[in-house]
């Protein structure tokens, strides 16, 4: 027996029930929070999950795969150059002997931490600047608009050149700030129109009819309401962010060698691709799985958080029917 | 009718004998995820030449699918069979093209959104003049479609017509749209006339001049209807005979004053009973029809009404009962095994539903037996004024007007009472009400709420009184965060006042049983219930905090009547039990009539007539009210047929730029009537609400008692 009232949903008296009235509950007992049935909707969605594992994963091997290995990134082994992976170098060697499965582990920590960090950042900055130009309108809007109109017509690449000299040296943070904060500007003029339209929703309304602080309509209502198009937002800006560090290191800023990236080796050994494989494929291997993975998750968070979501239902009412038979 | 003469007066077709319109044993199924939808079920029906056919029925039940049938108008994916034959010949298994020469020329469809029927880019002239070209051909030159256009468009009574002819839908409102439609569908002097919900996006006073103009249609072009609608009263006084739908099929069919008088089938039997009436004065036990319709994919065998029936019997699940003769008149047909002893009750019509059903009078609010004047004032406004700018220019905006949409207003609610505040759409309504909720300082006059004046509020005072005031919206949908848990959205209000985790655990679920819902189904998101359901979710947070004030901005309009009748019983029940006050906005009297104590007239923001609801409905003083009252259709054939209808010429006028004097004199009929001297004092003097009767105000110079019911 399914319970779904009106799948795909329209005008809301439609009562094409596939199946039943309403009333038959699939999960007597009591209410649960929405943290935690969006934990349990997110567990269901198996993809997802094998994604969380292999980032997990990834990050005990770039963190703890190096203390395994008998090289350093900065080690050269001068009897191997250009060697392709034997027992002594898992990965092979590159043309001055340096070990890399070492490079790729090293370079791995570099790109997960920028990734993950720079998405956050941007992403989290994008939705609230967006929301509270949105939602607040008057000065507060003109003035968040006009920074973001700045920051989109000045060339970052430029001002990234003039500020290097002072940058160069200094802790990667402050590369993680610099790649979000060109980051956020085109999504949060895309959050900005998509809070002018809930903004008139009526359980907007409702929720600040009954006193509800502005602050807390963005957090509860507003925001969670673009979910899906914040959390595509940030699976996108992983894969930027670690390419976008790859051009910054042309401008000599950003990860600098003998320090790596994953971004970095991809870049040094495109060339050879077809010559030496092993010296490209190990990096972008490991790139690709990353973003792959990241995509799942984001796939499954969403579906997790969009009630409306089919593949979430389908699998709930295959679910209870297994149950029931 | 003069000009419709020069216009329909070619009968280039013969005359066919017979039906213009027979459907024998229709079924139309689509593929779905969940399997076939089975929209239609064995369908048969015909309409004669100048024979009108009401199809009634809730949302789903196959109303438009049907008729979609007829014009070949649904998706590749359907699947149909059975016959439909027009004026003989089987349309089933034409090609698109062989159909097209028919439709629209032939057969004429009139849609209930007339904006998609109309192409935004080309004027309304030029789109009914090609639509007489197209299906003409080389018959008519491109001046005399020109000449035609407008000569249609007058006949359906739009002013100025060959001016009109050159402006573009979007320049027309949704009742004139709706008319150049109605234009556009007679233009070829059809035989049949196919009418999806026509007045259903429409303010009453506009639906009544849509039906009339139907009507007109009908005799000038002799046309046979189909008139498809969800409600009882709309086809009461305009439909011959009446097809009620259930489940995609016909489960009563009959002359109408049979059905309306003598139903014999317990759904239609509910559909009646849960129409609140405009004439009737006495409290009245609404029907509501618990649950939903079936699923269309795999219906369970037997009567596919029985999971919603009071009557339903074992022998009931066994078979789908066929359709069958009652009462021994030839046209009278029920599927229903119990017809016999519907029809052995002494009772008959409503009274009889409410029996069956078992519905009952909610009673009076203990609070309601002390006299008026000694129970507190919960809401008072006083004179309050809301104007909008009306900005032109995008880089530098300059003000070239001010719309007065609401123009100093004036009631008060006492404690357990409810205001019904009515009015056409555009006059102010949601805006005195969105007044009222944001608790700031009109821009003229004085709001007091629960004796406060809000004027002098500061934040946390502010804070409190919305503690005592909610409010329940039109849209179901709209008004729940779908991203939201059942029990989230309930339990926000709470939350926001600061109520401990462990109350708001224990009240969360007791309002969930207050309005009729099962506290199980509190980790749901708002998406999996119906329309219905999601409204009382609605009164279940209003009532959260325990207030003394619900305003409710059209609570009902979203809804079926089936399930509407179910929401005002709540309504009712919650406000006799906890002794709320209603401030209920409306635009269908007969559910103020039938909930509210006082009425509130509005019209072009301002309120013309207020008063003791009976007092009004009876004995209406103001000619907008009598208009309003007249417009109202009433669910019952005979009354409806000798009524009395004033239809009310032209649209609402625009409130950045209302009349002098009286706002409604450019569509006073009582004004046209009047001598030139007294026109004048209308023209130059606005009326100020003057007391009519005890506790009955109306601001018209002339006003005089005009009974329309
Ligand atoms: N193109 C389509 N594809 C699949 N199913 C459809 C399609 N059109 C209609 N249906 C289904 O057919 C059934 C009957 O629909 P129909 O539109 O005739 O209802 P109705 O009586 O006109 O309702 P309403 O009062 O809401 O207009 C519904 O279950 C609907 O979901
Ligand atoms: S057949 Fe039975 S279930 Fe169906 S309407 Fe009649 S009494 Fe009700
Ligand atoms: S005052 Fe004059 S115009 Fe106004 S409603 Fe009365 S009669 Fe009509
Ligand atoms: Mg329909």
């Amino acid at each position: 027996m399914t319970v779904i009232l009106n799948e795909g949903d329209s005008a809301g008296t439609a009562g094409a029930a596939p199946g039943g009235p309403v009333d038959a509950a699939p999960e007597p007992g009591k209410a649960m929070t929405r943290g935690r049935l969006v934990f349990i909707r997110f567990l269901r969605n198996k993809l997802a999950l094998v994604g969380l594992v292999i980032i997990v994963a990834m990050y005990l091997l770039a963190f703890l795969g190096p203390l395994l290995s008998q090289w350093s990134y900065e080690d050269r082994d001068y009897a191997a150059f250009l060697q392709p992976p034997y027992a002594d170098h898992i990965f092979g060697t590159d043309n001055i002997g340096t070990d890399m499965f070492a490079q790729v582990m090293r370079g791995l920590q570099k790109s997960l931490i920028i990734g993950l960090l720079v998405a956050l950042i941007s992403t989290t900055v994008a939705a609230i600047v967006g929301a509270t130009a949105g939602y607040f309108l008057g000065v507060a809007d003109k003035a968040l608009m006009w920074v973001v109109d700045l920051l989109l017509v000045l060339p970052s690449f430029l001002i990234i050149a003039i500020l290097s000299p002072w940058f160069r040296g200094k802790s990667w943070w402050l590369l993680v700030l610099m790649l979000a904060a060109f980051q956020w500007m085109i999504t949060a003029r895309i959050v900005r129109g998509m809070t002018l339209t809930l903004k008139e929703r009526e359980f907007v309304k409702a929720a600040r009819f009954m006193g509800q602080p502005a602050r807390t309509i963005i957090a509860k209502h507003i925001v969670p309401n673009m979910a899906s198009l914040l959390i595509i937002d940030a699976t996108i800006n992983v894969a930027a962010a670690v390419l976008a560090e790859t051009g910054l290191s042309y401008f000599g800023f950003g990860v600098q060698s003998p320090d790596v990236s994953l971004g970095t080796l991809i870049g040094n050994y495109a060339q050879s691709a077809t010559t030496f494989p092993w010296l490209f494929l190990f990096p972008a291997g490991f790139l690709v799985v990353f973003v792959l993975a990241v995509n799942w998750v984001g796939d499954g968070l969403r579906d997790a958080l969009d009630p409306t979501s089919t593949r979430v239902r389908r699998k709930e009412k295959k679910d209870t029917e297994e149950k029931a038979a | 009718m003069t000009s419709s003469e020069i216009l329909f007066d070619s009968p280039a077709d013969p005359v066919v004998e017979g039906p213009v319109l027979q459907v024998e044993d229709l079924h139309v199924s689509f593929p779905s995820e969940a399997g076939r939808v089975r929209a239609v079920r064995g369908l048969s029906y015909q309409v004669s030449p100048g024979e009108v056919l009401g199809i009634v029925g809730e949302s789903g039940s196959g109303k438009s699918v049907s008729s979609l049938a007829v014009m070949g108008l649904l998706p590749e994916s359907a699947r149909i069979s059975g016959s439909i034959k027009f004026q003989g010949r089987e349309l089933i298994g034409r090609t698109d093209a062989e159909l097209s020469k028919i439709r629209g020329r032939r057969i004429a469809m009139v849609f209930q959104d007339p904006l998609s029927a109309l192409t935004p880019v080309y004027t309304v002239g030029d789109q009914i003049a090609e639509a007489i070209l197209v299906h003409r051909g080389g018959a008519v030159s491109k001046q005399a479609a020109n000449k035609r256009a407008v000569e249609l468009l007058d006949l359906v009574g739009i002013p100025n017509a060959a001016e009109r002819a050159k402006a573009f839908p979007h320049e027309f409102s949704g009742g004139m749209r709706q008319r150049a439609v109605i234009a556009m569908a007679i233009a070829n002097d059809p035989d049949l006339i196919i009418a999806d919900e026509p007045t259903t996006a429409l303010d009453v006073t506009v639906q009544a001049q849509v039906l009339q103009l139907l009507e007109t249609a009908q005799e000038v072009t002799g046309a046979g209807i189909v008139i498809i609608t969800h409600d009882l009263g709309v086809v009461a006084g305009f439909a011959d005979r009446l097809m009620v739908m259930y489940a995609g099929r016909a489960v009563e069919t009959g002359k109408v004053d049979e059905i309306y008088q003598q139903p014999r089938m317990p759904y239609t039997l509910g559909l009646l009973g849960s129409i609140p009436r405009l004439d009737v004065g006495e409290k009245q036990a609404l029907v509501p029809i618990t649950g939903q319709p079936p699923s269309l994919t795999d219906l369970p065998p037997g009567c596919p009404f029985a999971p919603r029936c009071p009557m339903v019997v074992d022998a009931c699940h066994t078979a789908e009962p066929p359709l069958i003769d009652v009462d021994g008149s030839p046209e009278h047909r029920a599927a229903c095994i119990r017809t016999g002893e519907i029809a052995a009750t002494d009772t008959e019509g409503a009274e009889a539903a409410a029996e069956i059903f078992g519905a009952e009078v909610v009673e009076e609010p203990e609070i309601a037996k002390v006299p008026r004047e000694q129970r507190d004032i919960v809401l008072e406004l006083d004179h309050v004024v809301k104007e909008y700018p009306v900005n032109k220019g995008v880089v530098f905006k300059r003000r070239v007007g001010t719309v007065h949409a609401v123009a100093g207003i004036s009631f008060d609610i006492r404690e357990g009472e409810t205001l019904g505040l009515v009015g056409e759409s555009g006059c102010g309504k949601t805006t005195t009400l969105m007044e009222i909720l944001g608790l700031e300082k009109p821009m003229g006059g004085e709001i007091s709420v629960l004796g406060t004046n809000v004027s002098s509020l500061d934040s946390k005072r502010r804070f409190e009184i919305r503690r005592d005031m909610s409010v329940v919206f039109q849209d179901p949908m709209a008004s729940l965060d779908p991203r939201l848990t059942i029990h989230d959205v309930i339990a926000e209000p709470m939350q926001v006042h600061g109520y401990g985790k462990d109350e708001i655990n224990r009240r969360v679920p007791e309002l969930m049983r207050l309005v009729g819902l099962r506290p199980e189904q509190l980790s749901r998101y708002p998406g999996e219930f119906s329309g219905g359901q999601r409204q009382r979710i609605g009164i279940a947070r209003a009532l959260a905090l325990e207030p003394k004030l619900v305003v409710l901005d059209e609570p009902v309009s979203a809804l079926d009547v089936s399930i509407q009748a179910g929401v005002i019983n709540l309504l009712e029940e919650l406000k006799s039990k906890l002794g709320l006050a209603y401030l209920f906005v409306a635009h269908d009297l007969s559910v103020v009539r039938h909930i509210a104590d006082r009425v509130a007239v509005m019209y072009l923001g301002k309120i013309i007539e207020i008063g003791e609801v009976d007092s009004v409905f009876d004995a209406p003083r103001h000619p907008y009210t009598q208009a309003l009252l007249s417009a109202i259709p009433i669910p019952d054939p005979v009354k409806e047929r000798q009524r009395e209808r004033i239809i009310l010429t032209g649209d609402l006028p625009s409130p950045a730029n209302p009349p002098s004097g009286c706002r409604f004199r450019t569509r006073c009929f009582l004004h046209a009537s009047l001598p030139p001297e007294q026109q004048r004092t209308c023209i130059e003097l606005e009326p100020p609400r003057e007391v009519q009767a005890p506790d009955h105000e109306a601001a018209c110079h002339f006003a005089q008692i005009r009974q329309v019911l």
